[in-house]
């Protein structure tokens, strides 16, 4: 495999979507968890947890969307305009999540405070589920047209295997929220979460169980080439590994190292989504030859050369202050006047 | 109805509502740099109670700005899927760059901003005023640069591809400083400090009137009407600059913001009018002949091109474009005349006493708000009917696949979620400035807890 412009991309796309479900992975995770907090001040606890940093977690979706447009344009035109429906979906329950997030705590009222807990959650349930049904009909396939254009509908989108793969992706950001949360809470909070920490590392192993076992037997393109190149075996075997770890480092009370294998787990399950596809970016369930790849999908060379000297300059940036702004606000949630 | 028209409809609805919030935090963004610079500088705590309170007017406005810019990101491929494939080589570089160099400053500093006053130091807390202040005019630069290119595209050549014909980039820095970016730019960069200055003018006239946080009113409506006596005349400069622009790169748009029909002959400026399609006349109107031209070219003799030098096919809608575009100028004039009144009184030192100014500036702040999106109108309106200028026709941009159904559903939704989330704004807006700022600050330095 030789690492040309194309390939690049094909990996910096990659990149910025494991940078997404890395860091809004674990907001949109406790968001999920958030009704199970009975109280009020925990519930705060929750939304402070995330509150400095959530938004910038969402502009790596953005920029994600942003450098997909740049650099395979016909990838960004036929799934966002074939995904319709699901897409604008998605785009109402984040905006519905921005703005509960942003109004739960600005009146003191029980109806007020209960109306955004329930938007809060189920926002967030929804827009990991739609991300997790967008990201198994890619692994799936859907029908294309020989112009690109999607040949498939709404309904044909939400198949079995697509909703196995949202559902496990629900139960991934669940399971590394409440894993932040531990990072995050003490006292008898945190001892609850520990709790949560179990039930979801239950939740996820089943769902990941059975989703890789659906994918072998209705997405066995996704495992071709590791079957062709088995030395890339390594990748699934690190991921199970590092899956592994995390309720062997809850136990010993290393929380922050749990966390870090989530990360590691998620990193190397969007590793393997990539080889998967590669170089496929949409596969045409109907006829192969109408596929989307890295090729007849990109942006011209002198386009991807371009966006590179941006990128070469821009994500040093973005990664340091993304890294300050988490080393400022490490430690436990404390609450006061700028608090949600 | 058609699919074009609903998908029209649905852009506008959301760049419409989008288009409140970003000039309201670009304007505001630079002010809080004055204010907490006056801070640092004087280590008064009035400063400080300052910053606190617009900071939070600050996160208020962003918050909105945000939620509602995420669909602006994704609605090109929805909606416009031909249009995205047609120009992705280079309207995707720009959204892409905008990610990269604007998104991620202004939200990462802004947690810093609004959390992160007893985490940093002081300095290191203007830092990151400075960082979001810049972070949201970098975003202007970058969504500025797109949208000129589909008023003047430059810098690319057409290719013939498998999957069809498409623009590709030949020159990065001409598509960038393409013939309309500059003065577009700082006609926008300075509304929107113009539009920040009003809210800051506004909030602090209602405080006066009040009786309410006197020093604290005082000082902010000094910053304020400081920042909008700056902005009013750079309006009226990059104003003329667009217009000059325009006559030169997008003779038709011209001809529409004044209804000057004859192919070629010295035109007349209106005061204002009605435009009779039928007839090719303005109605109704007060003209200045060979104002147009005298503008254009300081000779009023010189012929402009007029709307007879272009098919049907190939003209914008005539009336809409000059009405939108003749009540911005008229407010940008307003504007100024009220930026002047103020500043007049200020230096006489009554302005505080000045009850029906007061009154008239608690209401100005919709002035501005209104003139940026007439504005906005008036150039997008102008471009068409082209999506993008003289290369793709805005019903040839559409998705394929996407039905007329889709795209009302998703229009109805939009609209009650823009409903919903503007009363919102209004409610929170209206409880923070009643609530004002932190009283007991305004005395104190520094960490006041309030219980």
């Amino acid at each position: 495999m030789s690492l040309d412009l194309n390939t690049i991309w094909f990996i910096l796309v990659g990149v910025l979507l494991t940078g997404y479900a890395l860091l809004d992975g674990f907001d949109l995770g406790i968001g999920a968890l958030h009704l199970l907090a009975r109280k009020d001040e925990e519930r705060r606890i929750m939304l402070n947890a995330i509150g400095p940093v959530w938004d910038g977690n969402e502009v790596w979706l953005v920029t994600g969307g942003g450098a997909l447009f740049a650099a395979f344009p016909h990838v960004y035109a036929t799934v966002f305009s074939g995904f319709y429906l699901a897409l604008m979906l998605l785009l109402v329950m984040l905006i519905f999540r921005a703005v509960a997030i942003e109004f739960r705590s600005k009146q003191p009222m029980l109806w007020w405070r209960r109306t955004w807990d329930i938007s809060f959650s189920v926002t967030s349930v929804a827009s990991s589920l739609l991300l997790g049904i967008a990201l198994g009909n890619i692994a799936l396939g859907v029908p294309l047209r020989p112009d690109f254009e999607f040949a498939g509908s709404f309904l044909g989108l939400l198949n079995p295997y697509a909703i196995l793969v949202g559902v496990t992706t629900v139960s991934l950001f669940m399971m590394h929220g409440a894993i932040y949360l531990l990072l995050k809470s003490e006292g008898d909070f945190h001892e609850k979460v520990r709790v949560w920490v179990r039930g979801t590392i239950i939740f996820f192993s089943i769902c990941y169980t059975v989703a890789s076992m659906a994918t072998l037997l209705f997405a066995p393109h996704m495992v071709a080439t590791i079957k062709a190149h088995p030395i890339l075996f390594v990748v699934s075997l690190l991921n199970t590994l590092a899956i592994s770890n995390i309720p062997r480092e809850i136990y010993h009370g290393r929380d922050f190292r749990a966390f870090l294998s989530s990360c590691a787990a998620m990193v190397a399950l969007m590793t393997l989504f990539g080889i998967g596809m590669f170089p496929d970016i949409v596969v045409a369930s109907n006829n192969p030859a109408n596929s989307l790849t890295i090729y007849n999908a990109a942006s011209s060379h002198e386009t991807l050369s371009i966006m590179l000297v941006i990128a070469i300059i821009g994500v040093p940036l973005v990664l340091t202050y993304t890294a300050s702004i988490y080393w400022v606000f490490r430690g436990k949630v404390k609450l006061d006047r700028f608090s949600y | 109805m058609d699919v074009l028209i609903l998908a029209r409809l649905q852009f506008a609805l959301t760049i419409a509502f989008h288009y409140i919030f970003p000039p309201f935090s670009i304007g505001l963004g630079l002010i809080l740099v004055f204010m907490e610079g006056a801070y640092l500088a004087t280590g008064r705590p009035l400063y400080h109670a300052m910053t606190r309170f617009w900071v939070t007017i600050f996160g208020l406005m962003f918050a909105i700005g945000v939620a509602s810019g995420i669909v602006m990101e994704f609605q090109f491929g929805t909606n416009w899927a031909t249009y995205s494939r047609y120009v992705g080589d280079i309207f995707g570089s720009a959204l892409a760059a905008e990610g990269i160099f604007a998104f991620f400053l202004e939200s990462g500093f802004l947690a810093l901003l609004l959390f992160g006053w007893d985490r940093v130091s002081p300095k290191m807390h203007f830092f990151s005023t400075i960082m979001v202040s810049l972070g949201s005019i970098f975003s202007a630069v970058w969504i500025i640069v797109a949208n000129s290119w589909q008023q003047t595209p430059a810098g690319y050549h057409l290719v013939k591809t498998a999957s069809g014909t498409r623009a590709e980039i030949v020159s990065f820095m001409d598509v960038v400083l393409n013939p309309s970016t500059i003065h577009r730019l700082s006609h926008v960069l300075s509304a929107a400090f113009q539009t920040g200055a009003f809210l800051v003018v506004s909030v602090s006239a209602y405080y006066l009137l009040k009786g309410r946080h006197r020093e604290f009113a005082r000082a902010s409506l000094k910053i304020g009407l400081f920042m909008a006596v700056i902005a009013a005349p750079l309006q009226l400069l990059t104003g003329h600059a667009s217009a000059l622009g325009v006559a030169r790169t997008q003779p038709a748009k011209l001809a529409a913001f004044e209804g000057h029909y004859a192919a070629s002959a010295p035109g007349a400026m209106h005061l204002f009018g009605w435009i009779n399609d039928q007839n090719e006349r303005v109605e109704l109107s007060v003209a200045i002949p060979g104002m147009l031209s005298w503008l254009v070219s300081g000779d009023s003799r010189t012929a402009v091109t007029g709307l007879n030098a272009f098919a049907p096919e190939d003209r914008p809608p005539v009336n809409i474009v000059f009405q939108t575009y003749h009540a911005m100028v008229a407010i940008g004039m307003a504007l100024l005349a009220l930026s002047l009144i103020g500043a007049f009184y200020w230096l006489r030192g009554t302005l505080a006493q000045t009850r029906w100014l007061l009154w008239i500036f608690v209401f100005a702040v919709g002035l501005p708000q209104l003139a940026n999106q007439l504005g906005w109108m008036s150039a997008e309106l102008g471009r068409q009917p082209w999506i993008v200028y003289g290369l793709l026709r805005t019903k040839d941009g559409i998705s394929k696949v996407v039905g007329a159904g889709e795209v009302l559903a998703s229009l109805i939704l939009f609209s009650f979620v823009y409903l919903l989330l503007f009363a919102l704004f209004i409610y929170l807006l209206d409880h923070k400035i009643k609530e004002g700022p932190i009283e007991e600050e305004l005395g104190l330095a520094g960490k006041a807890v309030r219980q």
